[in-house]
């Protein structure tokens, strides 16, 4: 932790984002399922252009907050969403919203590579072509090669686009997945420990680009190493069983917790 | 292994040697119980493979005389005295196919031995030489020499199944016929051909004129109609059932009902037939539609169960990644959960199927056991089926049939053995690519 020299910036950027209204804000967010509690009382915003980290350790809810802000947790009966989350002050549990519409502005990017057993460009031009985003092939096959550029998979893939997305490596193929992710144009990328199944030059590869896609997207990530957390978020909130202990910028979680659970989960003594 | 176990336990070096003597000896039961079960394992795989054998054995020896005819060569004038070209079809062609044989026989006079002789030939020579005037009337006035089958009985003295050696009265061909049949081989007349009427006719009382076609016809209309209704209802029923029901006592209600329906005896989905398709709803009786929507009944929990199954084992991030991108639940089903589990469905959809195939129990039911001589034309004709062809044919008393049952019986087999391949090279080729 560079703490000394980043001060400056680190104080000057946070400045810049106050002053916007958060990309995402949820307020109160309690989930259940079935009789259990799993989330309580979570209130938490994440900024647009920012890659905000969610950490704590195994079964603290951190993928079931991450998972609510695309309503994921829908497609599993017994679990039950309380509170408000709102994106660009739109309330996503409200009534009128549709789910699909929805996911077509979050997206989201899983912990196991799942690419569709098609093949490499059907993967990618997949949810352009569900959504109706290309009017015709040229454009179609432009949205699939920006995709696989601004995922740095093009140079690896683009002469063999039509072999199936699963012969590629475990990094590759988590590209891939990403690839295929913002080939929609969401607004926000959920990503749930998106490197837990690579190894480290693969992770350092994601790694890369998600700092690369910040600039497009805002970014939220799960994330089980703390090293990475502090790499590539700008933000971060600390979940323990079930409850946001703490939340703010990841060089000041990392550096000077406020709260004790942090600190003990940051130095390996809790998780 | 602890010391309280072990007598006079003394270094850990001793008790180490123990428990090593000890597991040793273990061991040598451990192994033997091994080489015991894989030995049981063998023994009931080869055992299963002797009856397999031992069946097609049995059933090959049987069918391969079907499969060839004894036929009888004939040079025959067609007199336009005999046949009134006006009147083509309605000529009396017995009389015209016994004229050469008994000119054949010229010392055959009595009128029992000249119906004795023409007894020799089949009734289904005179088929074929009216057919043959029908189909090329300019024949007529014409000296031809034609192929015309000779009678069961000759057919299977011939093969032998009918011994000369065994007393007359035992016999259904007389002594005199068994000279007469010698002496048409001494004139080169006799020649043994590859038994296509059975691969072409429908059912006959004449085994010779007999064959499974009618029946084969009977089961392609009936099993197109089965997987026409129980495919779509089954695939539908197990989609909905896995992916869109919810899952509360309803659904596990409908689950166990249709897991119960896969046991019921199948006579009882004949009865049900009988009762609703042709009793209330009036449909016509021996008919494919009406057999295939009883064989659709019984197939449909195997389709629903195996393609629940297959649904099952697409793994859920296959769904996630879907709905992550925003697919519609009907899209997430439609353009990757079922693609990936079709192998599966079709797999399960086959072997209902080959079990529709060899079903005759609820066919009796419905009327399909009936004789029917004419090959049917669509699903509402008349009609058998191949297990029930071999059931009527099992039943009939000529010695010519015991063969063709087993000829059936062997291209049933044929067309399970077929459909049970096609479905593992499915499962085998599309098994979990992702």
């Amino acid at each position: 932790m560079q703490a000394a020299n980043t001060v400056l910036i680190e104080e000057a950027e946070p400045a810049t984002h106050t002053n916007a209204p958060p990309k995402v804000s949820a307020r109160d967010v309690c989930v259940y399922y079935g009789d259990k509690q799993a989330l309580f009382d979570v209130d938490l915003d994440i900024h647009a252009h920012q890659v905000t980290a969610l950490i704590g350790p195994s079964g603290c809810g951190k993928s079931t907050f991450l998972r609510c802000l695309n309503r994921m947790n829908d497609t599993i009966d017994i679990c039950r969403v309380e509170g408000r989350i709102v994106i660009d002050d739109e309330d996503i549990y409200a009534r009128h919203v549709d789910v699909v519409h929805l996911r077509a502005r979050v997206g989201m990017v899983f912990q196991k590579p799942n690419p569709f057993p098609k093949s490499i460009y059907d993967n990618v031009a997949y949810g352009p072509r569900i959504h109706g985003l290309a009017s015709g092939k040229d454009e179609l096959d432009d949205i699939v090669e920006t995709s696989l550029r601004r995922a740095g998979l093009w140079d690896e893939v683009k002469d063999r686009a039509a072999e199936p997305g699963t012969g590629l490596s475990g990094g590759q193929q988590q590209r891939l997945c990403i690839a295929r992710a913002i080939a929609v144009q969401p607004e926000v990328i959920l990503m749930d420990e998106p490197c837990s199944a690579l190894d480290p030059i693969a992770t350092a590869r994601i790694e890369e680009l998600i700092d690369e896609l910040r600039e497009q997207f805002t970014i939220v990530i799960v994330t089980h190493s703390m090293q990475q957390a502090a790499r590539v978020s700008q933000k971060t909130a600390f979940f323990h069983l079930g409850v946001l202990v703490e939340e703010g910028d990841t060089e000041q979680i990392f550096t000077t917790p406020k709260d004790d659970r942090t600190q003990a989960y940051i130095t390996g003594r809790i998780g | 292994m602890t010391s309280e176990t072990l007598p006079d336990s003394g270094t850990i070096r001793d008790r180490n040697s123990d428990k090593s003597a000890l597991v040793k000896a273990g061991l040598k039961r451990r192994y033997a119980a091994e080489r015991r079960f894989r030995a049981y394992g063998v023994a009931g795989i080869l055992f299963g493979l002797g009856c397999i054998l031992l069946l097609f054995y049995t059933i090959g020896s049987n069918a391969i005389p079907a499969f060839t005819q004894t036929m009888l060569r004939l040079d025959i004038t067609l007199d336009p005295q005999d046949i009134d070209p006006d009147a083509i079809s309605t000529a009396n062609y017995r009389k015209i196919v016994r004229q050469p044989v008994r000119a054949l026989f010229p010392e055959v006079t009595s009128r029992r031995d000249k119906r004795a002789l023409a007894a020799m030939l089949s009734p289904g020579a005179a088929y074929a030489v009216r057919q043959m005037v029908i189909d090329d009337p300019s024949l007529i006035g014409k000296r031809i020499s034609i192929l015309v089958p000779l009678s069961d009985d000759i057919d299977q003295l011939n093969k032998g199944a009918i011994k000369a050696s065994s007393d007359e009265t035992e016999r259904r061909v007389s002594n005199k016929q068994i000279a007469w049949f010698e002496r048409l081989q001494d004139f080169g007349l006799v020649e043994t051909v590859f038994n296509t009427t059975l691969f072409t006719a429908g059912d006959s009382r004449e085994p010779e004129l007999a064959g499974i076609w009618g029946a084969v016809v009977g089961s392609f209309f009936t099993m197109i109609v089965t997987l026409a209704l129980a495919f779509p209802i089954g695939v539908a029923s197990a989609v909905y059932l896995e992916e869109f029901a919810p899952k509360n006592k309803w659904t596990q209600v409908i689950e166990v009902n249709i897991n119960n329906l896969a046991a019921v005896p199948s006579i009882v989905f004949g009865l049900l037939g009988l009762a609703v398709y042709i009793n209330f709803f009036g449909l016509p009786r021996s008919a494919p539609l009406v057999g295939g929507m009883v064989l659709a009944l019984m197939t449909l929990p195997t389709i629903i169960i195996a393609g629940r199954a297959a649904l099952k084992a697409v793994p859920p991030s296959i769904r996630d990644a879907a709905r992550g991108l925003g697919a519609s639940p009907l899209q997430v089903t439609t353009h990757h959960v079922l693609p990936l589990a079709m192998p599966g469905i079709l797999t399960g959809t086959i072997i209902g199927m080959a079990q529709a195939l060899g079903e005759t129990a609820p066919l009796l039911m419905i009327g399909m056991v009936a004789f029917i001589v004419d090959i049917p034309g669509g699903v509402t004709d008349p009609a058998t089926v191949m297990p029930v062809q071999i059931y009527l044919w099992s039943d009939a008393p000529e010695r010519a049939f015991v063969e063709r049952t087993s000829a059936a019986i062997a291209v049933l087999l044929g067309f399970l053995i077929l459909m049970n391949t096609l479905a593992v090279f499915l499962r085998k080729k599309f098994e979990r690519k992702w």
